[in-house]
């Protein structure tokens, strides 16, 4: 999908859905699983006569992301309007910022298409409230009417833009992933609640227009979003169709961007200065927020590289989600730290995407459990494995399933030494066949007699350890 | 005229167009009044108060039910507002 | 009169009797001073009041509220067809603090539609009649509020001021009008017409009800982040005199333009103040004349924005069957405005469109400036303590007199408009009458000194009989 041909810049908005209410009224924000139209008020309504009030934590939010953004905070802030019609926004303007926002001139480090670490800049943070939904009877295009529901309006939400420094729909979603990363270490969003981060993209090819694709709902979609706009370009541009700036929606059933907006007239926003609001003076604000910022993912990766003498790549992948992070430390105090790295990087993490669950559902307490076990030699590899999907997959009461308890119910014990031997001579004896193809020069053959030895012993065998015996004891005759 | 009403949203009908064009001339003129002024070493005044950080603290308040929420729209559905449609 | 008609109450009257018998006068009325009477609640109030007298500033006494200032429970309409029916879930933040005081809202009265105009004749359900002569207007915006204080069928009324739409139908209705300084009276609840222009402020019958007014609406609401606290004291330093005091007469307000029956009754009025004891001299707002088109710019600009929410879907006029939604949305707006609406916001919208803003409305901004400095400048520490001027520059012109030509219109705010741009605040109050029709006087103060605005006119009214007038209508 990289060409070097291909320019991809990113708005990402993201709902500070962290804070307890909305941006300027007391509405909750915890609204995802309510029925419509049960999370508004007045204001969010936009009743006539209302009036919005800044919430002082979501300002506190947006200071701390744009400080783990590397941004320059501006010292004086204010809000506009950004006026249009659209029947999620009812106030026909949207209050956000213009000149003046919160932060500027920013940036996040993420590996390139070419392995190496690059560095993408942020032109700035603001803040704005989020519009409402709307859900149509069918597909945007042919639905006879639409529904409305302003219970996300007025969700305070931080605006990202990023200079057009992306060059494949690859490198964007590496940029996606370690925004989200970075927000979550923040604390200030949940990023597995819907709506919590919504893409729109501008893309071009080099010497072409830009089309803004909007309506990316996840960092998922981002990939498939973007590489079907390339591929679209790309076949336009041979076929001779030149790119005219336009708009386009992304269809995320469809898996394919439509054309939205046909109309000549340019959208004018009219922006000014939101009379209902004073400015914001956050200057000295800016040291104890950056104060009280807490270890970031880059600056963790380093002091787990540092403290726990643990490979680059397990720590990448260990501080890449910020409650993995934790739970590695957590069990990094009572097991072997490069043991723990190893099993929750490669195989906890593993288990838990496949199943699509997160970290929370396993007990830290379970996987000290298991390392030891692993360490005293009580259980092999594959038992270990064994015991974390059963563990995972357990669907009934969670008291029910520890290690000790599906070790001993799998009987995955691992087979004592006296055990092996006697199965290997076992084996050895009754693998006539194998032992004279293993003579005659075929190494592969040991492998039927260690197959022989894992059938005798239940699976209970150390595989690694039945090989270098059955090696020894054909060495030996 | 016409784009000014796309934007505003209003629909203006052919008579009513040469109407408020005629009015819109003798009021601008009006307005450029002000062309008179030098004023690009004066700050424009956005607010007569002087006020700045002005705050509400992150507490969820209660909101309006569904019910009174939807009651002054004619047309809702399923605790919806129901809206025309959009293309 | 709010100070009587309490001693009535707590002499024996009842409330219940005292509200029906306004409603009576009401529904007799020509005037159309009233858009909307809320009998069922305020009948039930007074009832209850009746029963067991409550406490308070206001406490029984009916207050009659602009259509712009929302109500809960209670239609709040802008005198518009697209706000027809609408019933605010919520009071706004005056009607609150007037409850807490005990008083009893009857009704909604009668305004130029969304507090756009002069004269009251832009309302949706028809005029207001001006009673001194039922073929004049009240002046506006807040026409129904002043003609029904004037005809005693409220006796006290909220209005709101964007460019002069307390002060204006005060000083044709005879009575007295107070637009107080920029952010003392929150406007959490009012309807935006221009938000960086207006401000809620009483109507009443003399100034003693305009200062207890202010005594229980002023002050901060954290719901308004425009809104300041209050240092009170109307009613407490209300009987204190001119004496000492320096009135600045701005010599912009006089000459061409004015009627000179307005004129002499002005200088007639600043004779009085001299014979109290005060001094007056000269002064000069010299960016006066360039006040109308900078306010026009302004209100017209943020209007356009504050009455974009206007489309049907949440509340408001919805009609037949819908088609894609920005078609509808239009139709419904262009039926639910009245012409001098639409005008307004497609002209605000021009204003601040792209190319535009910077001559338009940021000029405006920048005039703002230089206005809102005359000001400072004329009630510094060594010039004047209050401003003298005529609220109006001619009586109440005749129904149908100047809304065909909107700039002539506008030109009837050459006197108020300049005091929402600087933010200080004003008061009209009753200075004499020309061939039977009353003349205003308007007292500027400094910023948040309300109480010497009040104190001055206080004065003023004592030692002259205008105040006690009655229109022949209402006889």
């Amino acid at each position: 999908m990289a060409g070097g041909d291909v320019i991809i810049g990113l708005e990402v908005h993201v709902q500070l859905n962290r804070l307890h209410s909305k941006l300027f009224c007391g509405c909750s924000t915890d609204y995802h699983a309510s029925d419509p139209n049960t999370h508004t008020c007045p204001v969010c309504l936009g009743l006539p006569g209302t009036l919005p009030v800044v919430n002082r934590r979501a300002v506190e939010y947006a200071i701390r992301v744009a400080l783990a953004l590397n941004c320059q905070i501006q010292g004086e802030t204010l809000f506009y309007r950004k006026n249009y019609y659209y029947p999620d926004l009812p106030k026909a303007f949207q209050i956000t910022q213009y000149d003046f926002p919160l932060g500027l001139g920013g940036s996040i480090l993420i590996k390139g298409e070419d392995g190496e670490e690059k560095k993408i800049r942020i032109t700035r943070v603001h803040m704005e409230e989020d519009p409402g939904r709307l859900v149509h009877a069918g597909t945007i295009d042919r639905a006879k009417y639409s529904m409305v529901d302003y219970n996300r309006c007025g969700m305070s939400l931080l605006e990202v833009v990023t200079e057009p420094d992306l060059r494949s729909p690859k490198e964007a979603r590496s940029f996606l992933d370690k925004l989200r990363n970075i927000l979550e270490y923040l604390d200030v969003f949940d990023g597995g609640l819907e709506g919590a981060m919504r893409i729109d993209s501008n893309i071009s090819l080099v010497g072409g227009e830009r089309a803004e694709v909007k309506n990316i709902s996840s960092h998922k979609g981002v990939e498939k979003a973007l590489a079907y706009e390339i591929t679209r370009q790309r076949s336009a541009r041979r076929r001779g169709v030149a790119q005219v700036q336009e708009t386009r929606h992304y269809d995320e059933l469809r898996a394919i961007t439509v054309s939205i907006r046909t109309k000549e007239e340019a959208h004018d926003y009219r922006y000014f200065p939101e009379p209902d609001l004073v400015p914001m003076r956050i200057a000295d604000w800016v040291p104890k927020v950056e104060a009280e910022l807490p270890e970031l993912p880059d600056a963790k990766r380093e002091r787990f590289v540092a403290e726990y003498g643990i490979a680059d790549d397990h720590a990448r992948s260990l501080t890449s989600e910020i409650r993995v992070a934790n739970f590695y430390e957590v069990v990094a105090k009572r097991a072997p730290p490069r043991l723990a790295a190893a099993w929750i990087a490669d195989v906890l993490k593993g288990e838990l995407n496949y199943r699509d669950i997160t970290i929370d559902k396993f007990s830290p307490d379970h996987m000290v459990e298991i390392l030891s076990m692993l360490e005293g030699g009580k259980i092999t590899e594959k038992g270990a494995v064994e015991v974390i999907r059963t563990i995972l997959d357990h669907s009934g009461d969670p008291s029910e399933v520890t290690p000790a308890r599906v070790v001993e119910a799998k009987g995955l014990v691992r087979a004592g030494d006296d055990a092996v031997k006697a199965a290997v001579r076992a084996a050895v004896e009754e693998s006539a066949q194998a032992v004279a193809d293993y003579r005659a020069g075929n190494e592969k053959a040991i492998n039927f007699i260690v197959g022989v030895v894992m059938k005798k012993t239940r699976g209970r065998a150390d595989p690694g350890e039945a090989n270098r015996l059955v090696k020894e004891t054909l060495d030996e005759i | 005229m016409d784009h000014i009403s796309w934007l505003a949203s209003i629909k203006v009908s052919e008579e009513e167009k040469a109407a408020f064009v005629a009015s819109f001339n003798s009021v601008l003129d009006y307005f450029h009044q002000l062309d008179e002024l030098a004023t690009d070493d004066v700050e424009p005044t956005y607010r007569v108060v002087d006020l700045t950080n002005v705050f509400r603290e992150d507490v969820a308040k209660e909101s309006l039910s569904q019910e009174e929420s939807l009651r002054n729209a004619s047309r809702t559905e399923n605790g919806y507002f129901k809206s025309p449609r959009i293309v | 009169m709010i100070r009587e008609l309490q001693e009535g109450l707590f002499a024996g009257g009842s409330a219940e009797e005292m509200i029906n018998s306004l409603f009576e006068k009401i529904r007799r009325s020509r005037l159309n001073a009233y858009n909307h009477i809320a009998e069922d609640q305020a009948l039930e109030r007074a009832r209850e009041f009746d029963r067991a007298p409550w406490e308070g500033r206001l406490a029984g006494v009916p207050i009659a509220i602009k259509s712009s200032i929302s109500t809960k429970g209670i239609e709040t309409n802008c005198s518009s067809r697209i706000l027809s029916g609408y019933i605010p879930p919520y009071d706004a933040h005056v009607i609150e603090r007037l409850k807490e005081e005990g008083a009893i809202i009857i009704g909604k009265t009668n305004m130029d539609e969304f507090a756009m105009g002069t004269s009251t004749e832009t309302s949706y359900f028809g005029p207001t009649k001006n009673p001194w002569d039922l073929d004049r207007v009240p002046g506006g915006s807040s026409g129904g509020s002043a003609a029904a204080v004037a005809a005693g069928e409220a006796p006290a009324s909220l209005g709101s001021d964007t460019g002069g739409s307390i002060r204006c139908p005060a000083s044709f209705c005879g009575i007295v009008g107070l637009k107080p300084t920029y952010g003392l009276v929150s406007r959490y609840g009012l309807v935006s017409y221009a938000n960086s222009l207006e401000q809620i402020g009483p109507l009443t019958a003399n100034v003693e009800d305009a200062a207890l007014m202010m005594e229980a609406i002023s002050g901060h609401d954290p719901r308004d982040s425009t809104s300041v606290k209050s240092e009170g004291g109307y009613l407490s330093g209300l009987y204190g005199g001119v004496e000492g005091l320096t009135f600045g007469v701005p010599e912009e307000y006089f000459g061409e333009g004015v009627d000179p029956l307005v004129e002499e009754a002005v200088w007639d009025a600043i004779s009085k103040l001299e014979e109290l004891g005060a001094s007056w001299k000269m002064v000069s707002l010299p960016h006066t004349k360039y006040a109308l088109a900078a306010y026009y710019i302004i209100a017209m600009s943020e209007a356009s924005s504050n009455l974009a929410r206007f489309d049907g879907l949440r509340y408001g006029l919805r009609l037949g069957a819908d088609q894609d939604w920005h078609t509808t949305f239009s139709e419904i707006r262009a039926a639910g405005f009245g012409p001098e609406v639409k005008r307004r916001v497609l002209l605000g919208t021009y204003a601040l469109s792209a190319g535009y803003y910077g001559r338009y409305y940021l000029k405006a901004l920048k005039v703002r400036t230089l206005i809102k400095q005359d000001f400072e400048r004329a009630l510094s520490a060594g010039g004047a303590d209050l401003l003298v001027t005529p609220t109006m520059p001619f009586p109440a012109f005749k129904i149908g007199e100047r809304i065909e030509d909107p700039l002539s219109l506008y030109m009837a705010d050459v006197f108020t408009v300049p005091i929402n741009l600087a933010g200080v605040p004003a008061i009209s109050v009753p200075c004499g009458f020309a061939d039977g029709l009353p003349i205003g006087l308007q007292i500027i103060g400094r910023h948040f000194d309300e109480a010497a605005v009040l104190r001055a006119a206080e004065a003023y009214e004592d030692a002259t009989p205008y105040h006690e007038a009655v229109p022949k209508e209402v006889i």
